[in-house]
């Protein structure tokens, strides 16, 4: 794959003069909300039209992942540009098709934000600043509910999974991961790049941290509230939830034993080197 | 340790042996006849037809199945066939799943793709559908992405 320079000059007009973001240098930046939504007629419009009003700097992307109802009409009336699967792919197949769209287009930032409605996109400037500078520069931002106050109940057993994961992809990452199940994340084009070329498949959050940091992005979060979700689609069930911890587990287990690269392929050299002292004999040194 | 047990049998008996070529000839048949339709490819029968031919080989030629059995172990010569059996299965499932997983890895693909180019196609037809000043954007966007291209 080819890499991408993360700073490729813009040298068209700029259609994003206008988002309102303090410091300068990000006003060529091009910045897309990718969308994925199933089945999220009554819930999207409102989505988009949020994310068009509140962040007029991003483009909006919705990848309607073989929607059978009016997800694709009512997101086109709104403006967005719509991706439409043939059929269903699940959560990690759309993503991936966004980040692909991403990288095809030459953005250079992406940001996911649930078609239900669950993430605010309020949140989004603030994102994009701990992205870009924030004192710590980082590869992808997201949105943690478990730093303060989540916003809404959280299911128990939600809570419980997620922090049976934090404790596993903290220990493995060395940092403190509070809700590693959160899909509100945004990345740049190095996250985009990875995730363009690979990206886990039914459950796919928590094991792309551990592709993060398996190939040497920085990753930090950022406090944020987060509505119930939108609309039916009860979450997980408890037979699937199982099914869930158990698939995720075995994904990290294996993913621990895949070969860690130095540095990211195609990272600038400054930016390959600073986050210093992980100790890569957590990896167990198992057999690629 | 195989050598402090006695053999209990000595292979299968005549009437199993009988039993077992006639399923085979007919498994084989069957495969054959499912080529033959096209509803199975020759890679796959292969494979097929070669385990039945190995297991068929092992009932009736008790030399074998004897020496296979003695050398694993195993006090009872039909055992080792089932053994046998039930590993190749195993093998041949494991096969299907790793097929499987590359089928709808390359599905997957197909699926983005087609979106990708449903997208592209709808948009140079619509002239900027939806997205308002997408055309050029992203036209330009492209440009640039091709141009800083190494």
């Amino acid at each position: 794959m080819r890499a991408l320079p993360l700073d490729a000059e813009w040298s068209g007009p700029s259609p994003h003069a206008t988002i309102p973001m303090p410091s300068d240098d990000r006003q060529d930046l091009r910045l897309l909300a990718i969308v994925p939504a199933y089945n999220e007629e009554g819930m999207i419009s409102r989505v988009v039209r949020d994310i068009k009003r509140q962040v007029p700097g991003f483009n909006v992307l919705v990848v309607d992942d073989g929607s059978t109802d009016k997800t694709v009409v009512q997101a086109e009336a709104e403006g967005a540009m719509v991706l439409r699967h043939p059929f269903n792919l699940g959560i990690g197949g759309a993503m991936q098709s966004g980040y692909k769209y991403a990288l095809a287009h030459g953005y250079d930032v992406a940001v996911q934000v649930d078609g239900d409605g669950q993430h605010k996109p309020e949140y989004l400037p603030e994102m994009l600043d701990a992205l870009q500078t924030g004192g710590k520069e980082a590869d992808m931002v997201y949105g943690t509910r478990f730093r303060g106050d989540p916003g809404y109940k959280v299911p128990l057993g939600r809570r419980l999974g997620n922090l049976i994961f934090s404790v596993v992809l903290s220990a493995i990452t060395r940092q403190k991961i509070t809700d590693p199940t959160s899909g509100f994340r945004m990345v740049n084009r190095r996250g985009i790049e990875l995730f363009a070329r690979d990206y886990p498949h039914d459950y796919p959050e928590v094991e792309a941290i551990l592709m993060l940091h398996n190939n040497r992005l920085r990753i930090h979060e950022v406090q944020v509230r987060m509505n119930a979700r939108g609309f039916g689609r009860s979450s997980i069930d408890y037979p699937r939830a199982a099914y869930y911890m158990v698939k995720v587990m075995l994904a990290l287990f294996v993913g621990l034993l895949r070969r860690r690269p130095d540095a990211f392929e195609g990272a600038p050299p400054p930016a390959a080197d600073t986050q210093p002292a992980v100790e890569p004999s957590v990896e167990g040194g198992g057999p690629a | 340790m195989s050598g402090l047990v006695p053999i209990l049998a000595d292979g299968l008996g005549v009437k199993p042996q009988r039993i077992a070529v006639i399923v085979t000839l007919l498994f084989l048949v069957l495969v054959i006849e499912l080529v033959r339709r096209r509803r199975l490819v020759e890679r796959y029968a292969l494979l097929w037809i070669t385990a039945a031919l190995v297991l068929v080989v092992l009932a009736v030629w008790n030399g074998a199945l004897n020496w296979i059995a003695d050398s694993l172990g195993i006090l009872s010569p039909p055992n080792a066939l089932f053994l046998i059996g039930v590993g190749a299965l195993f093998v041949l499932a494991l096969h299907f799943s790793v097929a499987f997983s590359r089928l709808s890895e390359e599905t997957k693909i197909l699926a983005q793709e087609v979106a990708r180019l449903d997208r592209e196609q709808r948009r140079i037809r619509a002239g900027g559908l939806g997205g308002e000043a997408d055309v050029v954007i992203e036209a330009a966007e492209a440009r640039a992405v091709n141009g800083d291209g190494d």
